[in-house]
C-alpha cells in the first residue's frame, strides 16, 4: 500500500537531517546511549551504591529521600548500613556531605544537585540519562585544566574525573579533516565517544571549512571497558530512577485509569447514541 | 426570556424516583426562594441550540471543564507549595515525591495548562471558521478575548512559580518588554516586579495573581460569556439562524434542547477528553519538553542565562512576531507594539468581516484561502518561536547572511496581520454561495 | 411495550449505567486528592521516633526530649519518689489508669516499663500547658502532704510522679505515656515499641 517513493523521500530526509547536525555539531555531539533497563532492581542497588560513593561527596540530592530507596528492594536497616556515610536518620534528606562554602571556594561554584539532573539533560539529542553516560565516559586527561581532567561533552567542566581509577585515563585524539564527507565517515567509524567541530575561518577574503574530529583513547582503569560501561549504566540507571521515582507508578496508575476511562465511554457513546436517535 | 419571572406563579416541582416527595418538596422551598427552575429552563432544559453542531463545537465546554481541573488541582497544590524563592523549587520537587498523590495532581496542573491552551485556541478557530463573532455576538467574542487575554496573563504569572531556569528567565525576559515601553519603561517594570530584578518580590506577587486574582476575573468573565451566548443564542456550522424558523410552540425548528442533548453529547465529549489527556498525562507529562520544559529542572540561576530562553509553546505564534520585529531607536519597543498588535487586532474581528454571509462553508475562495493561510502562517510562527533564529541556518550575502528563520518570520508576520487589514476589502469582493434556509446535517 | 416506552427504559438504565460508571470515575479521581492531605514523608520524618541517652541520668533528675514537637519527660525515679507514688492513690482521679493514654506496658502501678524510668509526655492535660518538676521537698508552695510531682502554672493542675492528675485538678485525665522501648547501653527511643531492630 505504500508508496516505495515516499521511502525515497524519507531516507533523503534523514539524510538531509543528518548532514545538518554534522554543520550544528560544534552544538554537542552524538550521545551514546545507556541500554538501562528500569525494573532491573539489582541495576539501581548497584546504582544506588556508586551514586552515593562517588557523588554524594560534592553533590547533593537533597530532593530524594534516603528511605524512598525501599523502592528498589531493601529495608531500612540495608539503607542504613549500607548507603548513609553521614549518620543521619533514614528519612532524612539526601544532602551534600561538603560544605557550600568550601565548594564554592574550591570549584569556583557550588557542584549542581543531581535529584533532577537527568531531567534537566533531556534533549532532542538524546534523553538525560543518555546525557550522563555519554559524560561519564568523555573524560579525559588535559593538564591545562586546573582538575586536570576536561570532558568531551562538557567542555572545560569545573568536575575531576572522580572514577578515573575504574576508567582509566583516557587521552584526547585530534584529527583535521578538509572534506566533510570523510570527517564523517571517520565520525561514524570512531570507536569510543567522538566530537565533531566545523570551523570556519576566513583565509584571505575567501570562507574555509575545517572540520576538527576528536575521539578519546581508552586507558587503563582497574576495571575492562566493558565492566566499565556496566558500572556507568546501573549509575545512570539509577540516576534516572532517581529523578522521576513515580516513573513506573504513574504508568501502572495510568493503565488502570485508561481502562477505567475506556469503560465510561462505552456507556458514555451507548447514551448519547439513545438520545439522539430521535434528533434528525 | 424572563416572562416567567413577571407572573410568578407557585410552581410546585415533581421528580421522579423513590425520593419525589422529599426532594420535590426541598426544590420547591428553594424554587420559592431562589431562581433554581427559571435558571434551569432558561440554561439547560429550554435553552434551544442548533441541532448540528459539530466537533468543533466541544472545544468551550472542554475548556470549562479544564478550567474547573486548573481551579482543583491548583488548590491542593497550593497546600503545599511555597512561594519563596529560597523553597519554591524544593516545594514542587517535595509535592512530586513526598506529598501522597502529589505527582498526579502536578502533572494533571502542568498537563491541564497546555490542555486549556489547546482547548481555547481551537474553540477560537471554530469561532474564526464559522463566524462566531459576526453581529449580533461580537459581545460574546470581546468577552472571549478578554479570557484569553487573562488566560495568557495567569498562564505567564504560573509559569514563574516552579522558580526552574526557564520560568525565572521567561519572566525576566518578558517583564523586560516592559522596560522597552518609552518614558514609563523602566519605572513600570520595577513596579511589576517589586525590585530591580526578578526576585522572591516577584514570586510572591505572581503567585497571588496566579492563585487568586486572575482566576476570580476568569470566572466572571466565564460566566459573562456564556450569559452573553445565552442571550442571543448559539451558532452553527452552516451560520444560519435558527431563531428565524420557529414552530407552533415558539422553539426554533433546528433547535434542541441543551439538556439533555447537549449535557449527554458534552458527557461524551469529556470522557474522550480525559482519555487523550490521560495518555499525555500519565505516560508523556513531559510532551516532549514542550509541556513541562526540561531546562526548567535547573533551579532558577540569576547569574547564569541559559544559551537558549523561549516561552512556553502557546505563546511562541507571538513571540515570533516580536522576535521578527527590527529594533527601532535602539528600542525593541517596536517588536512589543507589534505583538500587542497582534493579540489585540482579534477584538476587531466583528467588524473587520464584511462578508454578507457567516459561515466558512458558504464564503468564497477568497475568504477561505485566506483563513487557510492565516492557520498555516500562525502554526509556522508558533514554530519558530520554539527554536532559536538561527534554526535554519542563513541566506548568502545577497541576503546580507539574514537568519532564514527570521526572513521567514517576517514574511509570516505581515501576513498575519493582513489577514485582518484586508478583510474588509476581500470578504466584501467574495464570492459567496447561497446560504440555505435551514440547517444541513 | 411501545418503541417510545423502550426507549425510555432504555435512556434510563444508560442515565444510570453511566451515572454509576462516572461516580466510580470521580471516586477515583479524589482519590489523590483526598490522599495528598495525609502526613507527607516529611511530616512523617518530622515525627520519626527520637533516641535519648539516659546512661547518665542521675537519681532524681529529669532529662526533656522533644518528640513530635512536643516536650517528653524522662525521670529517674527514687525510691522516695516511688513511695510518693503508692501514698498517692487515693489523693488521684484514676489511680489505675483505666482512661486508655497509655500503652499496654505501661497500664501498672507507675505506668512504666520499668519503675524507675518515668516516660511522660510534658503536656497538661487541661489545655496543653507544659507543667513544672516540683520535687517532694518544694512543700512550702506546694502543700506540706506534697510528695513531689508536677505542678501546671496555667490553671494548677496537679500530677504526681507516675503523670496521673490528682483530683480537685482542672485537668480531668492523666498525662499521657507515649510508646518507648529501651535499647542497650543506656537508651531509650521515644515513638517507636516495636520489638526487634
Amino acid at each position: 500500500m505504500l508508496n516505495p517513493s515516499i521511502f525515497r523521500v524519507f531516507r533523503a530526509a534523514t539524510l538531509a537531517v543528518a548532514l545538518i547536525s554534522v554543520a550544528h555539531a560544534n552544538e554537542g555531539m552524538r550521545l551514546q546511549t545507556a541500554s538501562v533497563n528500569a525494573h532491573d532492581l539489582v541495576s539501581l542497588q548497584n546504582g544506588a551504591k556508586l551514586f552515593v560513593n562517588y557523588c554524594l561527596n560534592c553533590h547533593g540530592a537533597s530532593y530524594m529521600r534516603y528511605n524512598r530507596l525501599s523502592d528498589l528492594g531493601l529495608n531500612e536497616q540495608q539503607i542504613r548500613d549500607n548507603l548513609i556515610f553521614t549518620g543521619v536518620k533514614v528519612g532524612e534528606l539526601m544532602k551534600v556531605a561538603m560544605d557550600g562554602k568550601d565548594a564554592k571556594e574550591w570549584f569556583g561554584v557550588p557542584p549542581p544537585d543531581l535529584t533532577v539532573i537527568t531531567r534537566s539533560r533531556s534533549s532532542g539529542a538524546g534523553s538525560g540519562t543518555d546525557w550522563v553516560y555519554t559524560y561519564l565516559k568523555s573524560f579525559y586527561r588535559d593538564d591545562q585544566r586546573p582538575t586536570g581532567w576536561n570532558n568531551l561533552l562538557f567542555e572545560n567542566v569545573g568536575m575531576p574525573h572522580v572514577l578515573w581509577q575504574l576508567n582509566g585515563q583516557q587521552q584526547l585524539a585530534v584529527q583535521e579533516f578538509k572534506s566533510e564527507h570523510d570527517a564523517h565517515a571517520a565520525l561514524i567509524a570512531a570507536k569510543s565517544a567522538a566530537r565533531l567541530d566545523a570551523e570556519v575561518s576566513m583565509n584571505g577574503g575567501k570562507e574555509e571549512r575545517r572540520y576538527k574530529l576528536r575521539t578519546l583513547q581508552p586507558g587503563a582503569g582497574t576495571l575492562a571497558p566493558i565492566e566499565y560501561d556496566k558500572q556507568v549504566t546501573d549509575l545512570v540507571n539509577y540516576m534516572g530512577y532517581m529523578a522521576e521515582p513515580m516513573r513506573l507508578e504513574r504508568r501502572q496508575v495510568g493503565t488502570y485509569v485508561l481502562l477505567l476511562l475506556g469503560v465510561l465511554f462505552v456507556f458514555a457513546y451507548a447514551l448519547k447514541k439513545a438520545f439522539w436517535k430521535d434528533v434528525h | 426570556m424572563n416572562m416567567a419571572a413577571k407572573n410568578k406563579q407557585p410552581v410546585v416541582i415533581t421528580c421522579a424516583g423513590p425520593l419525589n416527595g422529599v426532594a420535590s418538596g426541598l426544590l420547591t422551598w428553594v424554587d420559592q426562594r431562589f431562581p433554581l427552575m427559571s435558571n434551569w429552563r432558561d440554561h439547560l432544559a429550554e435553552y434551544y441550540a442548533p441541532k448540528n453542531f459539530n466537533f468543533w463545537y466541544f472545544f468551550g465546554s472542554l475548556a470549562m471543564f479544564v478550567l474547573v481541573l486548573q481551579i482543583v488541582t491548583g488548590i491542593f497544590l497550593t497546600m503545599h507549595y511555597k512561594p519563596d524563592a529560597s523553597q519554591a523549587f524544593a516545594s514542587v520537587e517535595y509535592i512530586m515525591r513526598d506529598v501522597w498523590g502529589g505527582w498526579f495532581i502536578r502533572y494533571m496542573h502542568s498537563t491541564g495548562a497546555s490542555a486549556f491552551f489547546i482547548c481555547v485556541y481551537l474553540h477560537m478557530l471554530r469561532g474564526l471558521m464559522y463566524g462566531s463573532y459576526r453581529k449580533p455576538r461580537e459581545l460574546i467574542w470581546i468577552f472571549g478575548m478578554l479570557i484569553y487575554l487573562c488566560l495568557m496573563a495567569e498562564a505567564f504569572f504560573g509559569y514563574l512559580l516552579p522558580w526552574g531556569q526557564m520560568s525565572y528567565w521567561g519572566a525576566q525576559v518578558i517583564v523586560n518588554l516592559f522596560a522597552s515601553v518609552p518614558f514609563i519603561g523602566e519605572d513600570l517594570s520595577i513596579l511589576i516586579r517589586g525590585d530591580y530584578v526578578v526576585s522572591d518580590a516577584t514570586l510572591n506577587r505572581f503567585f497571588a495573581f496566579h492563585v487568586i486574582a486572575v482566576p476570580l476575573v476568569l470566572i466572571g468573565l466565564v460566566a459573562a460569556h456564556i450569559l452573553a451566548l445565552h442571550e442571543v443564542g448559539s451558532n452553527n456550522p452552516d451560520g444560519v439562524e435558527i431563531k428565524d424558523k420557529k414552530d407552533a410552540a415558539g422553539h426554533p425548528l433546528d433547535g434542541i434542547p441543551f439538556h439533555p442533548y447537549y449535557t449527554v453529547k458534552d458527557t461524551l465529549g469529556v470522557v474522550v477528553f480525559l482519555i487523550i489527556f490521560s495518555i499525555i498525562m500519565f505516560f508523556v507529562p513531559e510532551g516532549g519538553g514542550y509541556f513541562l520544559e526540561y531546562n526548567n529542572f535547573i533551579p532558577a540561576d540569576p547569574l547564569k542565562t541559559p544559551p537558549h530562553i523561549a516561552p512556553v509553546w502557546y505563546f511562541t505564534p507571538f513571540y515570533s512576531i516580536l522576535r521578527a520585529a527590527p529594533p527601532m531607536f535602539n528600542s525593541q519597543f517596536p517588536g512589543v507594539v507589534a505583538m500587542g498588535a497582534a493579540t489585540l487586532i482579534f477584538f476587531l474581528l466583528p467588524w473587520l468581516d464584511r462578508s454578507p454571509v457567516n459561515s466558512i462553508r458558504y464564503k468564497g475562495p477568497l475568504f477561505r484561502g485566506a483563513l487557510t493561510i492565516f492557520v498555516v502562517v500562525f502554526l509556522i510562527l508558533g514554530y519558530l518561536g520554539t527554536e532559536p533564529t538561527n534554526v535554519w541556518g542563513q541566506f548568502g550575502g545577497w541576503l546580507g547572511n539574514a537568519d532564514r528563520a527570521t526572513v521567514v518570520a517576517r514574511v509570516c508576520a505581515i501576513v498575519y496581520f493582513l489577514f485582518f487589514l484586508l478583510m474588509p476589502w476581500y470578504s466584501s469582493i467574495d464570492k459567496c454561495k447561497p446560504v440555505p434556509e435551514r440547517v444541513t446535517c | 411495550m411501545s418503541d417510545q416506552d423502550v426507549d425510555k427504559c432504555k435512556r434510563g438504565f444508560l442515565v444510570a449505567a453511566t451515572g454509576v460508571v462516572g461516580g466510580v470515575v470521580a471516586g477515583a479521581a479524589a482519590v489523590p486528592f483526598v490522599g495528598s492531605m495525609l502526613p507527607s514523608e516529611r511530616a512523617k520524618a518530622a515525627g520519626a521516633p527520637v533516641e535519648a541517652d539516659i546512661s547518665k541520668l542521675a537519681p532524681g533528675e529529669m532529662k526533656i526530649i522533644e518528640w513530635r514537637g512536643k516536650p517528653v519527660w524522662i525521670v529517674n525515679r527514687t525510691k522516695e519518689m516511688l513511695a510518693g507514688i503508692t501514698k498517692n492513690n487515693s489523693k488521684v482521679s484514676d489511680p489505675k489508669s483505666d482512661v486508655p493514654l497509655q500503652p499496654d506496658y505501661a497500664k501498672n502501678e507507675f505506668r512504666s516499663i520499668k519503675p524507675e524510668i518515668a516516660v511522660l509526655e510534658g503536656v497538661c492535660s487541661h489545655l496543653g500547658c507544659s507543667p513544672q518538676f516540683k520535687s517532694a521537698d518544694a512543700k512550702s508552695d506546694m502543700g506540706m502532704d506534697w510528695d513531689g510531682g508536677f505542678f501546671c502554672p496555667c490553671h494548677g493542675s496537679k500530677f504526681d510522679f507516675a503523670g496521673r492528675v490528682f483530683a480537685g485538678s482542672p485537668a480531668p485525665v492523666n498525662l499521657k505515656v507515649p510508646p518507648y522501648k529501651f535499647v542497650g547501653d543506656g537508651k531509650i527511643i521515644i515513638g517507636d515499641d516495636s520489638k526487634g531492630a
